[in-house]
Formats: structure tokens, C-alpha cells, sequence
């Protein structure tokens, strides 16, 4: 399909979304990522049964911490879609992508680049 | 009444149900306030109407007027007040402190009970104390009265003379157990029963038919509970609100049939045939009516139900 | 095991926000099976706080640790040589550990990063409920296995009360009324009859009224 979706986005493959903890999503978010978001298969046809419904509470999680510490709750999130849906990942991935250049960066990594210049 | 009825205490409420007679009592809730006028106001209306009058200690865990500085000031009055006690808020000390402090006015009844969850009342936070049950709370009014002592073991100096009496809910969970609380109330002491509210006359009588059985009816004075409702809606908050209630359909029904400013008359209606229906059950030794703020309907309750004059003691 | 709850961050962030370098301690026993105060919340809560700082523009070192246990003498000694890199230490530790660490870093300002709540058993992971109150002198023998003292909100030994209806107890829909659990247990073990005998009045002597409590065991005794 060849299809595009902005180079600013980093893939992290995990085996299922079920894999994927609050540690992880906080992580990324301590390095600098300006966001992070989760796609995992369509609610109900999961192969481990509730690997993405884990997912799902796990990133409302991370939202509450992010919320809490000073950084915008809408810089994460969670999508779902089937493995054949390949436009809707692009789709996403542009959604996403325009909802943090919207938030603009990271504000901790803003904050540590003005501290070091 | 005749002077030879032998009667564990002066009690005014016992005299008249060792004599026979069906006894009348009822309820006042003490104010959220220090005017002692109004609860004696409450039991102006009632006093010729009934024997005794029982005190509410902080009921539904809501602040109150203390349930024995109440009956202190009844008891001065000149009626014949009934001390209930909740194991809620004191610890023994305090609880055996507070009964020979009624003694000390001659209050000769006391009512023993656990008291609602502190969650229901305007102190949810609050510490709960349940250093004894209400089981536990007879039998040391008992230990006091009976064999003169403190739970200590001590000695009491002119020890309280109280008839003892509990609660009991034919209508609770788990139905079973129902009846053999009763036989363990009684074999705790207690002398006489006030039951929970009964709207359920069957489940009641099914109830009184098993204590019968046992012969719990001849070693404790049952009186039945009546609380008469004021409207439809309070009869369906009853239902579906207040734990371990049974208020049968056809009752919230007949309730809801009638306008609504013909509730009230239907309420007391009901009230008064429940009563005449519960005179025929076997065991049945008097009538407990908890008008629940409605105080001046009691007279007329009383009357109506053929209970009145109430014989001297 | 002792129960524990995450402390909202809020919580946290206001006592330890005077301080400029932090360890988040956490404890591999209860704390960790009940998912308040392990490995796996020491790092998030680490996190959480490193990039609050950041975000403050504060620069505060926050490290972590996660001890076998925070209620014995020889894990609590494994931060004795690193402990003075640090300003104050977090301990997601049940209060026993909290307390046990401030016994003996006694220079040291230890705050709790969790609430204790009770001592509980998992009923499925993310519930937790409470079984045991520690009152001293354990009953369990009368009452088909099941303590009113933790599990009835009255602690009632005679009960039920009169707002036990339909299984559940009068402040809520959601617990169980204690005593009817105990008289359906009476009923499956044949001993329904016992429930007549009257329970004593109790000696809370044993029970926290009694003031603070110690086991001693001389036969093992050092």
C-alpha cells in the first residue's frame, strides 16, 4: 500500500499491547518523547483475551500520573484497529502527530534544554 | 392491679405485664438541641396513653439530646421513661458508669441495643467503639442488678433495679437464626422484646409460631412493633431503604391507592388494624408504637386499637 | 498479608519536594504482591517525581531500590553505605517498614509512600480485602472460620444485628454481612446449633487497647 505516515513517530514492537506497562509509557516521557501512543488490536479480538483492555487502563493510568506531574494527559494515548487496517494506522498516526504539534514539546525536555543553554 | 404480683424490679412496665395486661409503649427521640422542653412536649401527648416511653440514644448514629439526660428529665415528670442504651459510643466503663447513673434516678428499663452504623449519621468519620454487642450489654445489666457486681467483679453499692429488655428484627437476614437470637436474648436476660416495625403480619406470625414452638413466649414479654406511615413515599423509603425492613407490596400499594392527603388516615388505619390482627396472635404481650415524629397520633392509635384505658400500676 | 494503597502523588510531591536527593525504597513482601510498594511502582513513582522536578526546572536526584524487606534488621542494613548520598528515602514499604527504617537511619527523614490499610488476602488481582485485625486472641474455632472482629463493621460476636439483610451488611450493598457467612458456614459444617452459645464479653486486653504489643519467645530467643 505504500502508505505514508510522519517520519516524527518511533516504533516499538511488542508482542501485544498486554505488554506494554504505565513504566514504559512514563519512560518514554522521561526521555523526551513529545508523546506516546498505544495501538492495539480491536477491542474483543484480542489473542491473549485482554491484552489491549489491559493496555487501555494502563495508558488512562499514565494520563492521571502525567496530569498530576505538570505534563498534558492527551499526549498519551490508546488506539485500536485489526491488523488489515493499514490506512487507519496512518490515519492515527497523523491524528496523533498533529495533536502534539498542537501541545507542543515535550515540557520537560523544554525545560532541561533551556537549563543547559 | 392487684399488689401481689411478684416482679423482679420497681418497674412500672413490668408490673403491668406480669399482671396481664397488654402493655403500650412507645418512642421519643430526644432533640438536636439542649431544650429539654421539647422532649418533654413529645411525651405530654403520650403520657396517659401508654406505660412507658422509650428514650432513643442517638439514633441513626444522627447527634443527639443524650438518651439519658432524657429520661432524667421524663423520670422527674413523673412518667415512666425506658433507657435505651447503644454499644456504639461507649465502652464498658462508660456503659456501666451510665446505668447506675440512671439508677440513680430510678429509671427502672432499660432497652439494649447495638446502634446503627456511625456511616448512617452526621459523624461518618468517627471511631466506633462495640467494646461489648447488645448481647453482652443484658447480661451485664444482669450481672449488675442481679448479683450486685461490676464486670470486674467488684461490688456494687446499691446496685441498678432495672427490667431488661432488647430488640429484636423477626424480619432480618438470615431468617433462620431469627428465632434462636430471640432464645439467645432471652438466655442472656432479657426480660422483655421490642420488635422491629411489622408490616409483614405473616412473616411475623411465622416468627412468633416458631418462638411459640420453642417456648420463648412464656420466658420473655414480646411486644410487637408498629410504626405508622405518614405517606406512600415513606412506606416505599421504608421498603427500599431502611435495612432489614420488610414492607410487603400490598402495603405500599394500599399506601399509593389513596390521594395523597388521605395518606396519613391510611397510614394510621393500617396501623390500627395491624394491631387488632397481631391481639389474636398467641405471645403477643403488648404493643411498642414508634410514631417517628407523629407523636400526637398515638393517643388516637391507642384508643382505636382498643387499647385505652391503660390500667394502673 | 499487610494491605497497602499507593499514596496519591500529590501527597507524596508536597512532603518531599524540600529535599534535593530522594531514594524511592520499595519492599518485595506484601507491598509487592499487593501492587503498592514494589520494584514495579518504586519505578513508576521514581519516574513520576523525576520529571516533576524537571518540569519545576529542579534539578533533584531520585533513585531507586526495592529491599527484600523493610521489617528486618539484615535487608535494611543493604542501604547502610549508600544512604547518606541521600537527603530523604520514600519508603514504599506498610508502616512497619517505614518505621522500622527510621529506627534505625535515625538522622534520616523517611516518609511513607503508602497508606497501610489492613491485613488482607487477594481476591482477585486488584481486590484486596481485609481478614484480619490482630486482635490478640484468635476465635476463629466458634465462628466457622470467619472473624466478626474484622469482617462484621460492629466487630458484633453475638450477631448478626438487625441490618443484615440479604447477605449483606447494613453500610453496604457490596460487603458481606460477616455473620451471615458465619452461620452459613455453621450450617455446611453441621454445627448450626453452636450458634446459640453465647460469645463472651471480650478481652480487648490483647488488642491494641491494651497499648502497644510485643511477642517474646525465649526459646529462640539470641
Amino acid at each position: 500500500m505504500r502508505l505514508r505516515y510522519p517520519g516524527s513517530i518511533r516504533i516499538v514492537r511488542v508482542p501485544c499491547t498486554g505488554k506494554v506497562d504505565i513504566i514504559h509509557i512514563l519512560r518514554a516521557f522521561e526521555k523526551g518523547a513529545d508523546g506516546v501512543y498505544v495501538v492495539g488490536c480491536m477491542e474483543g479480538d484480542c489473542r491473549f483475551n485482554r491484552g489491549n483492555l489491559r493496555a487501555r487502563k494502563r495508558v488512562e493510568e499514565a494520563r492521571r500520573i502525567l496530569e498530576i506531574i505538570g505534563i498534558e494527559g492527551d499526549r498519551v494515548r490508546m488506539f485500536n484497529l485489526s491488523s488489515g487496517e493499514g490506512p487507519k494506522f496512518a490515519q492515527y498516526a497523523v491524528e496523533m502527530t498533529e495533536k502534539i504539534q498542537s501541545l507542543g514539546p515535550n515540557p520537560i525536555r523544554a525545560k532541561a534544554r533551556r537549563k543547559a543553554a | 392491679m392487684s399488689a401481689d404480683v411478684s416482679t423482679n424490679t420497681p418497674s412500672k412496665l413490668e408490673k403491668i405485664l406480669r399482671a396481664g395486661h397488654l402493655a403500650v409503649t412507645s418512642e421519643c427521640g430526644p432533640p438536636r438541641g439542649s431544650d429539654s422542653a421539647a422532649i418533654l412536649k413529645k411525651a405530654e401527648m403520650i403520657k396517659d396513653h401508654v406505660d412507658a416511653i422509650n428514650i432513643t440514644d442517638n439514633q441513626t448514629s444522627v447527634t443527639r439530646l443524650c438518651s439519658l439526660a432524657s429520661c432524667i428529665h421524663l423520670k422527674l415528670a413523673g412518667y415512666e421513661p425506658v433507657l435505651q442504651m447503644v454499644v456504639r459510643d461507649r465502652n464498658r466503663i462508660a456503659l456501666q458508669s451510665d446505668l447506675l447513673g440512671a439508677a440513680s434516678f430510678d429509671i427502672n428499663n432499660v432497652l439494649c441495643l447495638s446502634g446503627d452504623h456511625q456511616a448512617f449519621g452526621d459523624n461518618p468519620q468517627g471511631q466506633n467503639v462495640f467494646d461489648l454487642d447488645s448481647m453482652q450489654l443484658i447480661q451485664t445489666v444482669r450481672l449488675m442488678r442481679d448479683d450486685g457486681k461490676f464486670l470486674g467483679g467488684d461490688e456494687i453499692k446499691r446496685p441498678p433495679r432495672m427490667f431488661v429488655g432488647a430488640a429484636a428484627n423477626p424480619f432480618a437476614d438470615p431468617f433462620e437464626i431469627r428465632v434462636p437470637r430471640l432464645a439467645k436474648k432471652i438466655a442472656a436476660g432479657a426480660e422483655f422484646i421490642q420488635t422491629q416495625c411489622i408490616y409483614n403480619l405473616d412473616k411475623f406470625k411465622e416468627w412468633m409460631k416458631q418462638a411459640r414452638d420453642r417456648g420463648l413466649h412464656e420466658k420473655v414479654f414480646i411486644l410487637a412493633g408498629l410504626t405508622p406511615f405518614k405517606s406512600a413515599g415513606m412506606a416505599k423509603y421504608m421498603k427500599n431503604r431502611v435495612p432489614g425492613m420488610d414492607v410487603p407490596d400490598e402495603v405500599v400499594k394500599r399506601m399509593s391507592g389513596v390521594p395523597k392527603e388521605k395518606q396519613p388516615e391510611e397510614g394510621i388505619k393500617i396501623c390500627i388494624e395491624s394491631i387488632q390482627r397481631l391481639k389474636e396472635v398467641e405471645g403477643v404481650k403488648g404493643f411498642h408504637i414508634m410514631a417517628i415524629e407523629w407523636e400526637e397520633k398515638v393517643p388516637r392509635i391507642v384508643e382505636e386499637a382498643g387499647l385505652y384505658p391503660r390500667p394502673q400500676a | 498479608m499487610i494491605v497497602a494503597e499507593r499514596k496519591p502523588i500529590e501527597e507524596i510531591i508536597e512532603e518531599a519536594k524540600g529535599f534535593d536527593r530522594i531514594l524511592v525504597a520499595g519492599c518485595n513482601e506484601c507491598v509487592t504482591v499487593c501492587e503498592a510498594g514494589g520494584k514495579k511502582e518504586v519505578g513508576v513513582l521514581a519516574s513520576a517525581l523525576r520529571m516533576y522536578f524537571m518540569n519545576q526546572g529542579r534539578e533533584v536526584k531520585v533513585d531507586e531500590v526495592t529491599l527484600e524487606r523493610q521489617c528486618d534488621h539484615e535487608y535494611l542494613e543493604e542501604i547502610r553505605n549508600i544512604i547518606d548520598n541521600y537527603d530523604a528515602v520514600i519508603s514504599l514499604a506498610c508502616g512497619v517498614g517505614v518505621q522500622f527504617m527510621a529506627e534505625k537511619y535515625f538522622h534520616k527523614p523517611i516518609l511513607p509512600g503508602v497508606n497501610t490499610v489492613f491485613m488482607g488476602a487477594t481476591e482477585e488481582r486488584g481486590v484486596w480485602s481485609e481478614r484480619c485485625q490482630g486482635c490478640g486472641k484468635c476465635i476463629l474455632a466458634k465462628t466457622g472460620g470467619i472473624c466478626p472482629v474484622s469482617r462484621c463493621a460492629k466487630r458484633l460476636f453475638n450477631g448478626p444485628c438487625g441490618g443484615s439483610s440479604q447477605g449483606k451488611c447494613e453500610i453496604s450493598d457490596e460487603l458481606p454481612c460477616a455473620w451471615q457467612l458465619i452461620v452459613d458456614r455453621l450450617k455446611e459444617l453441621g454445627r448450626l446449633d453452636e450458634y446459640e452459645e453465647i460469645m463472651p464479653i471480650k478481652d480487648w486486653s490483647t488488642d491494641r487497647a491494651g497499648g502497644p504489643r510485643k511477642v517474646v519467645r525465649e526459646d529462640v530467643r539470641q
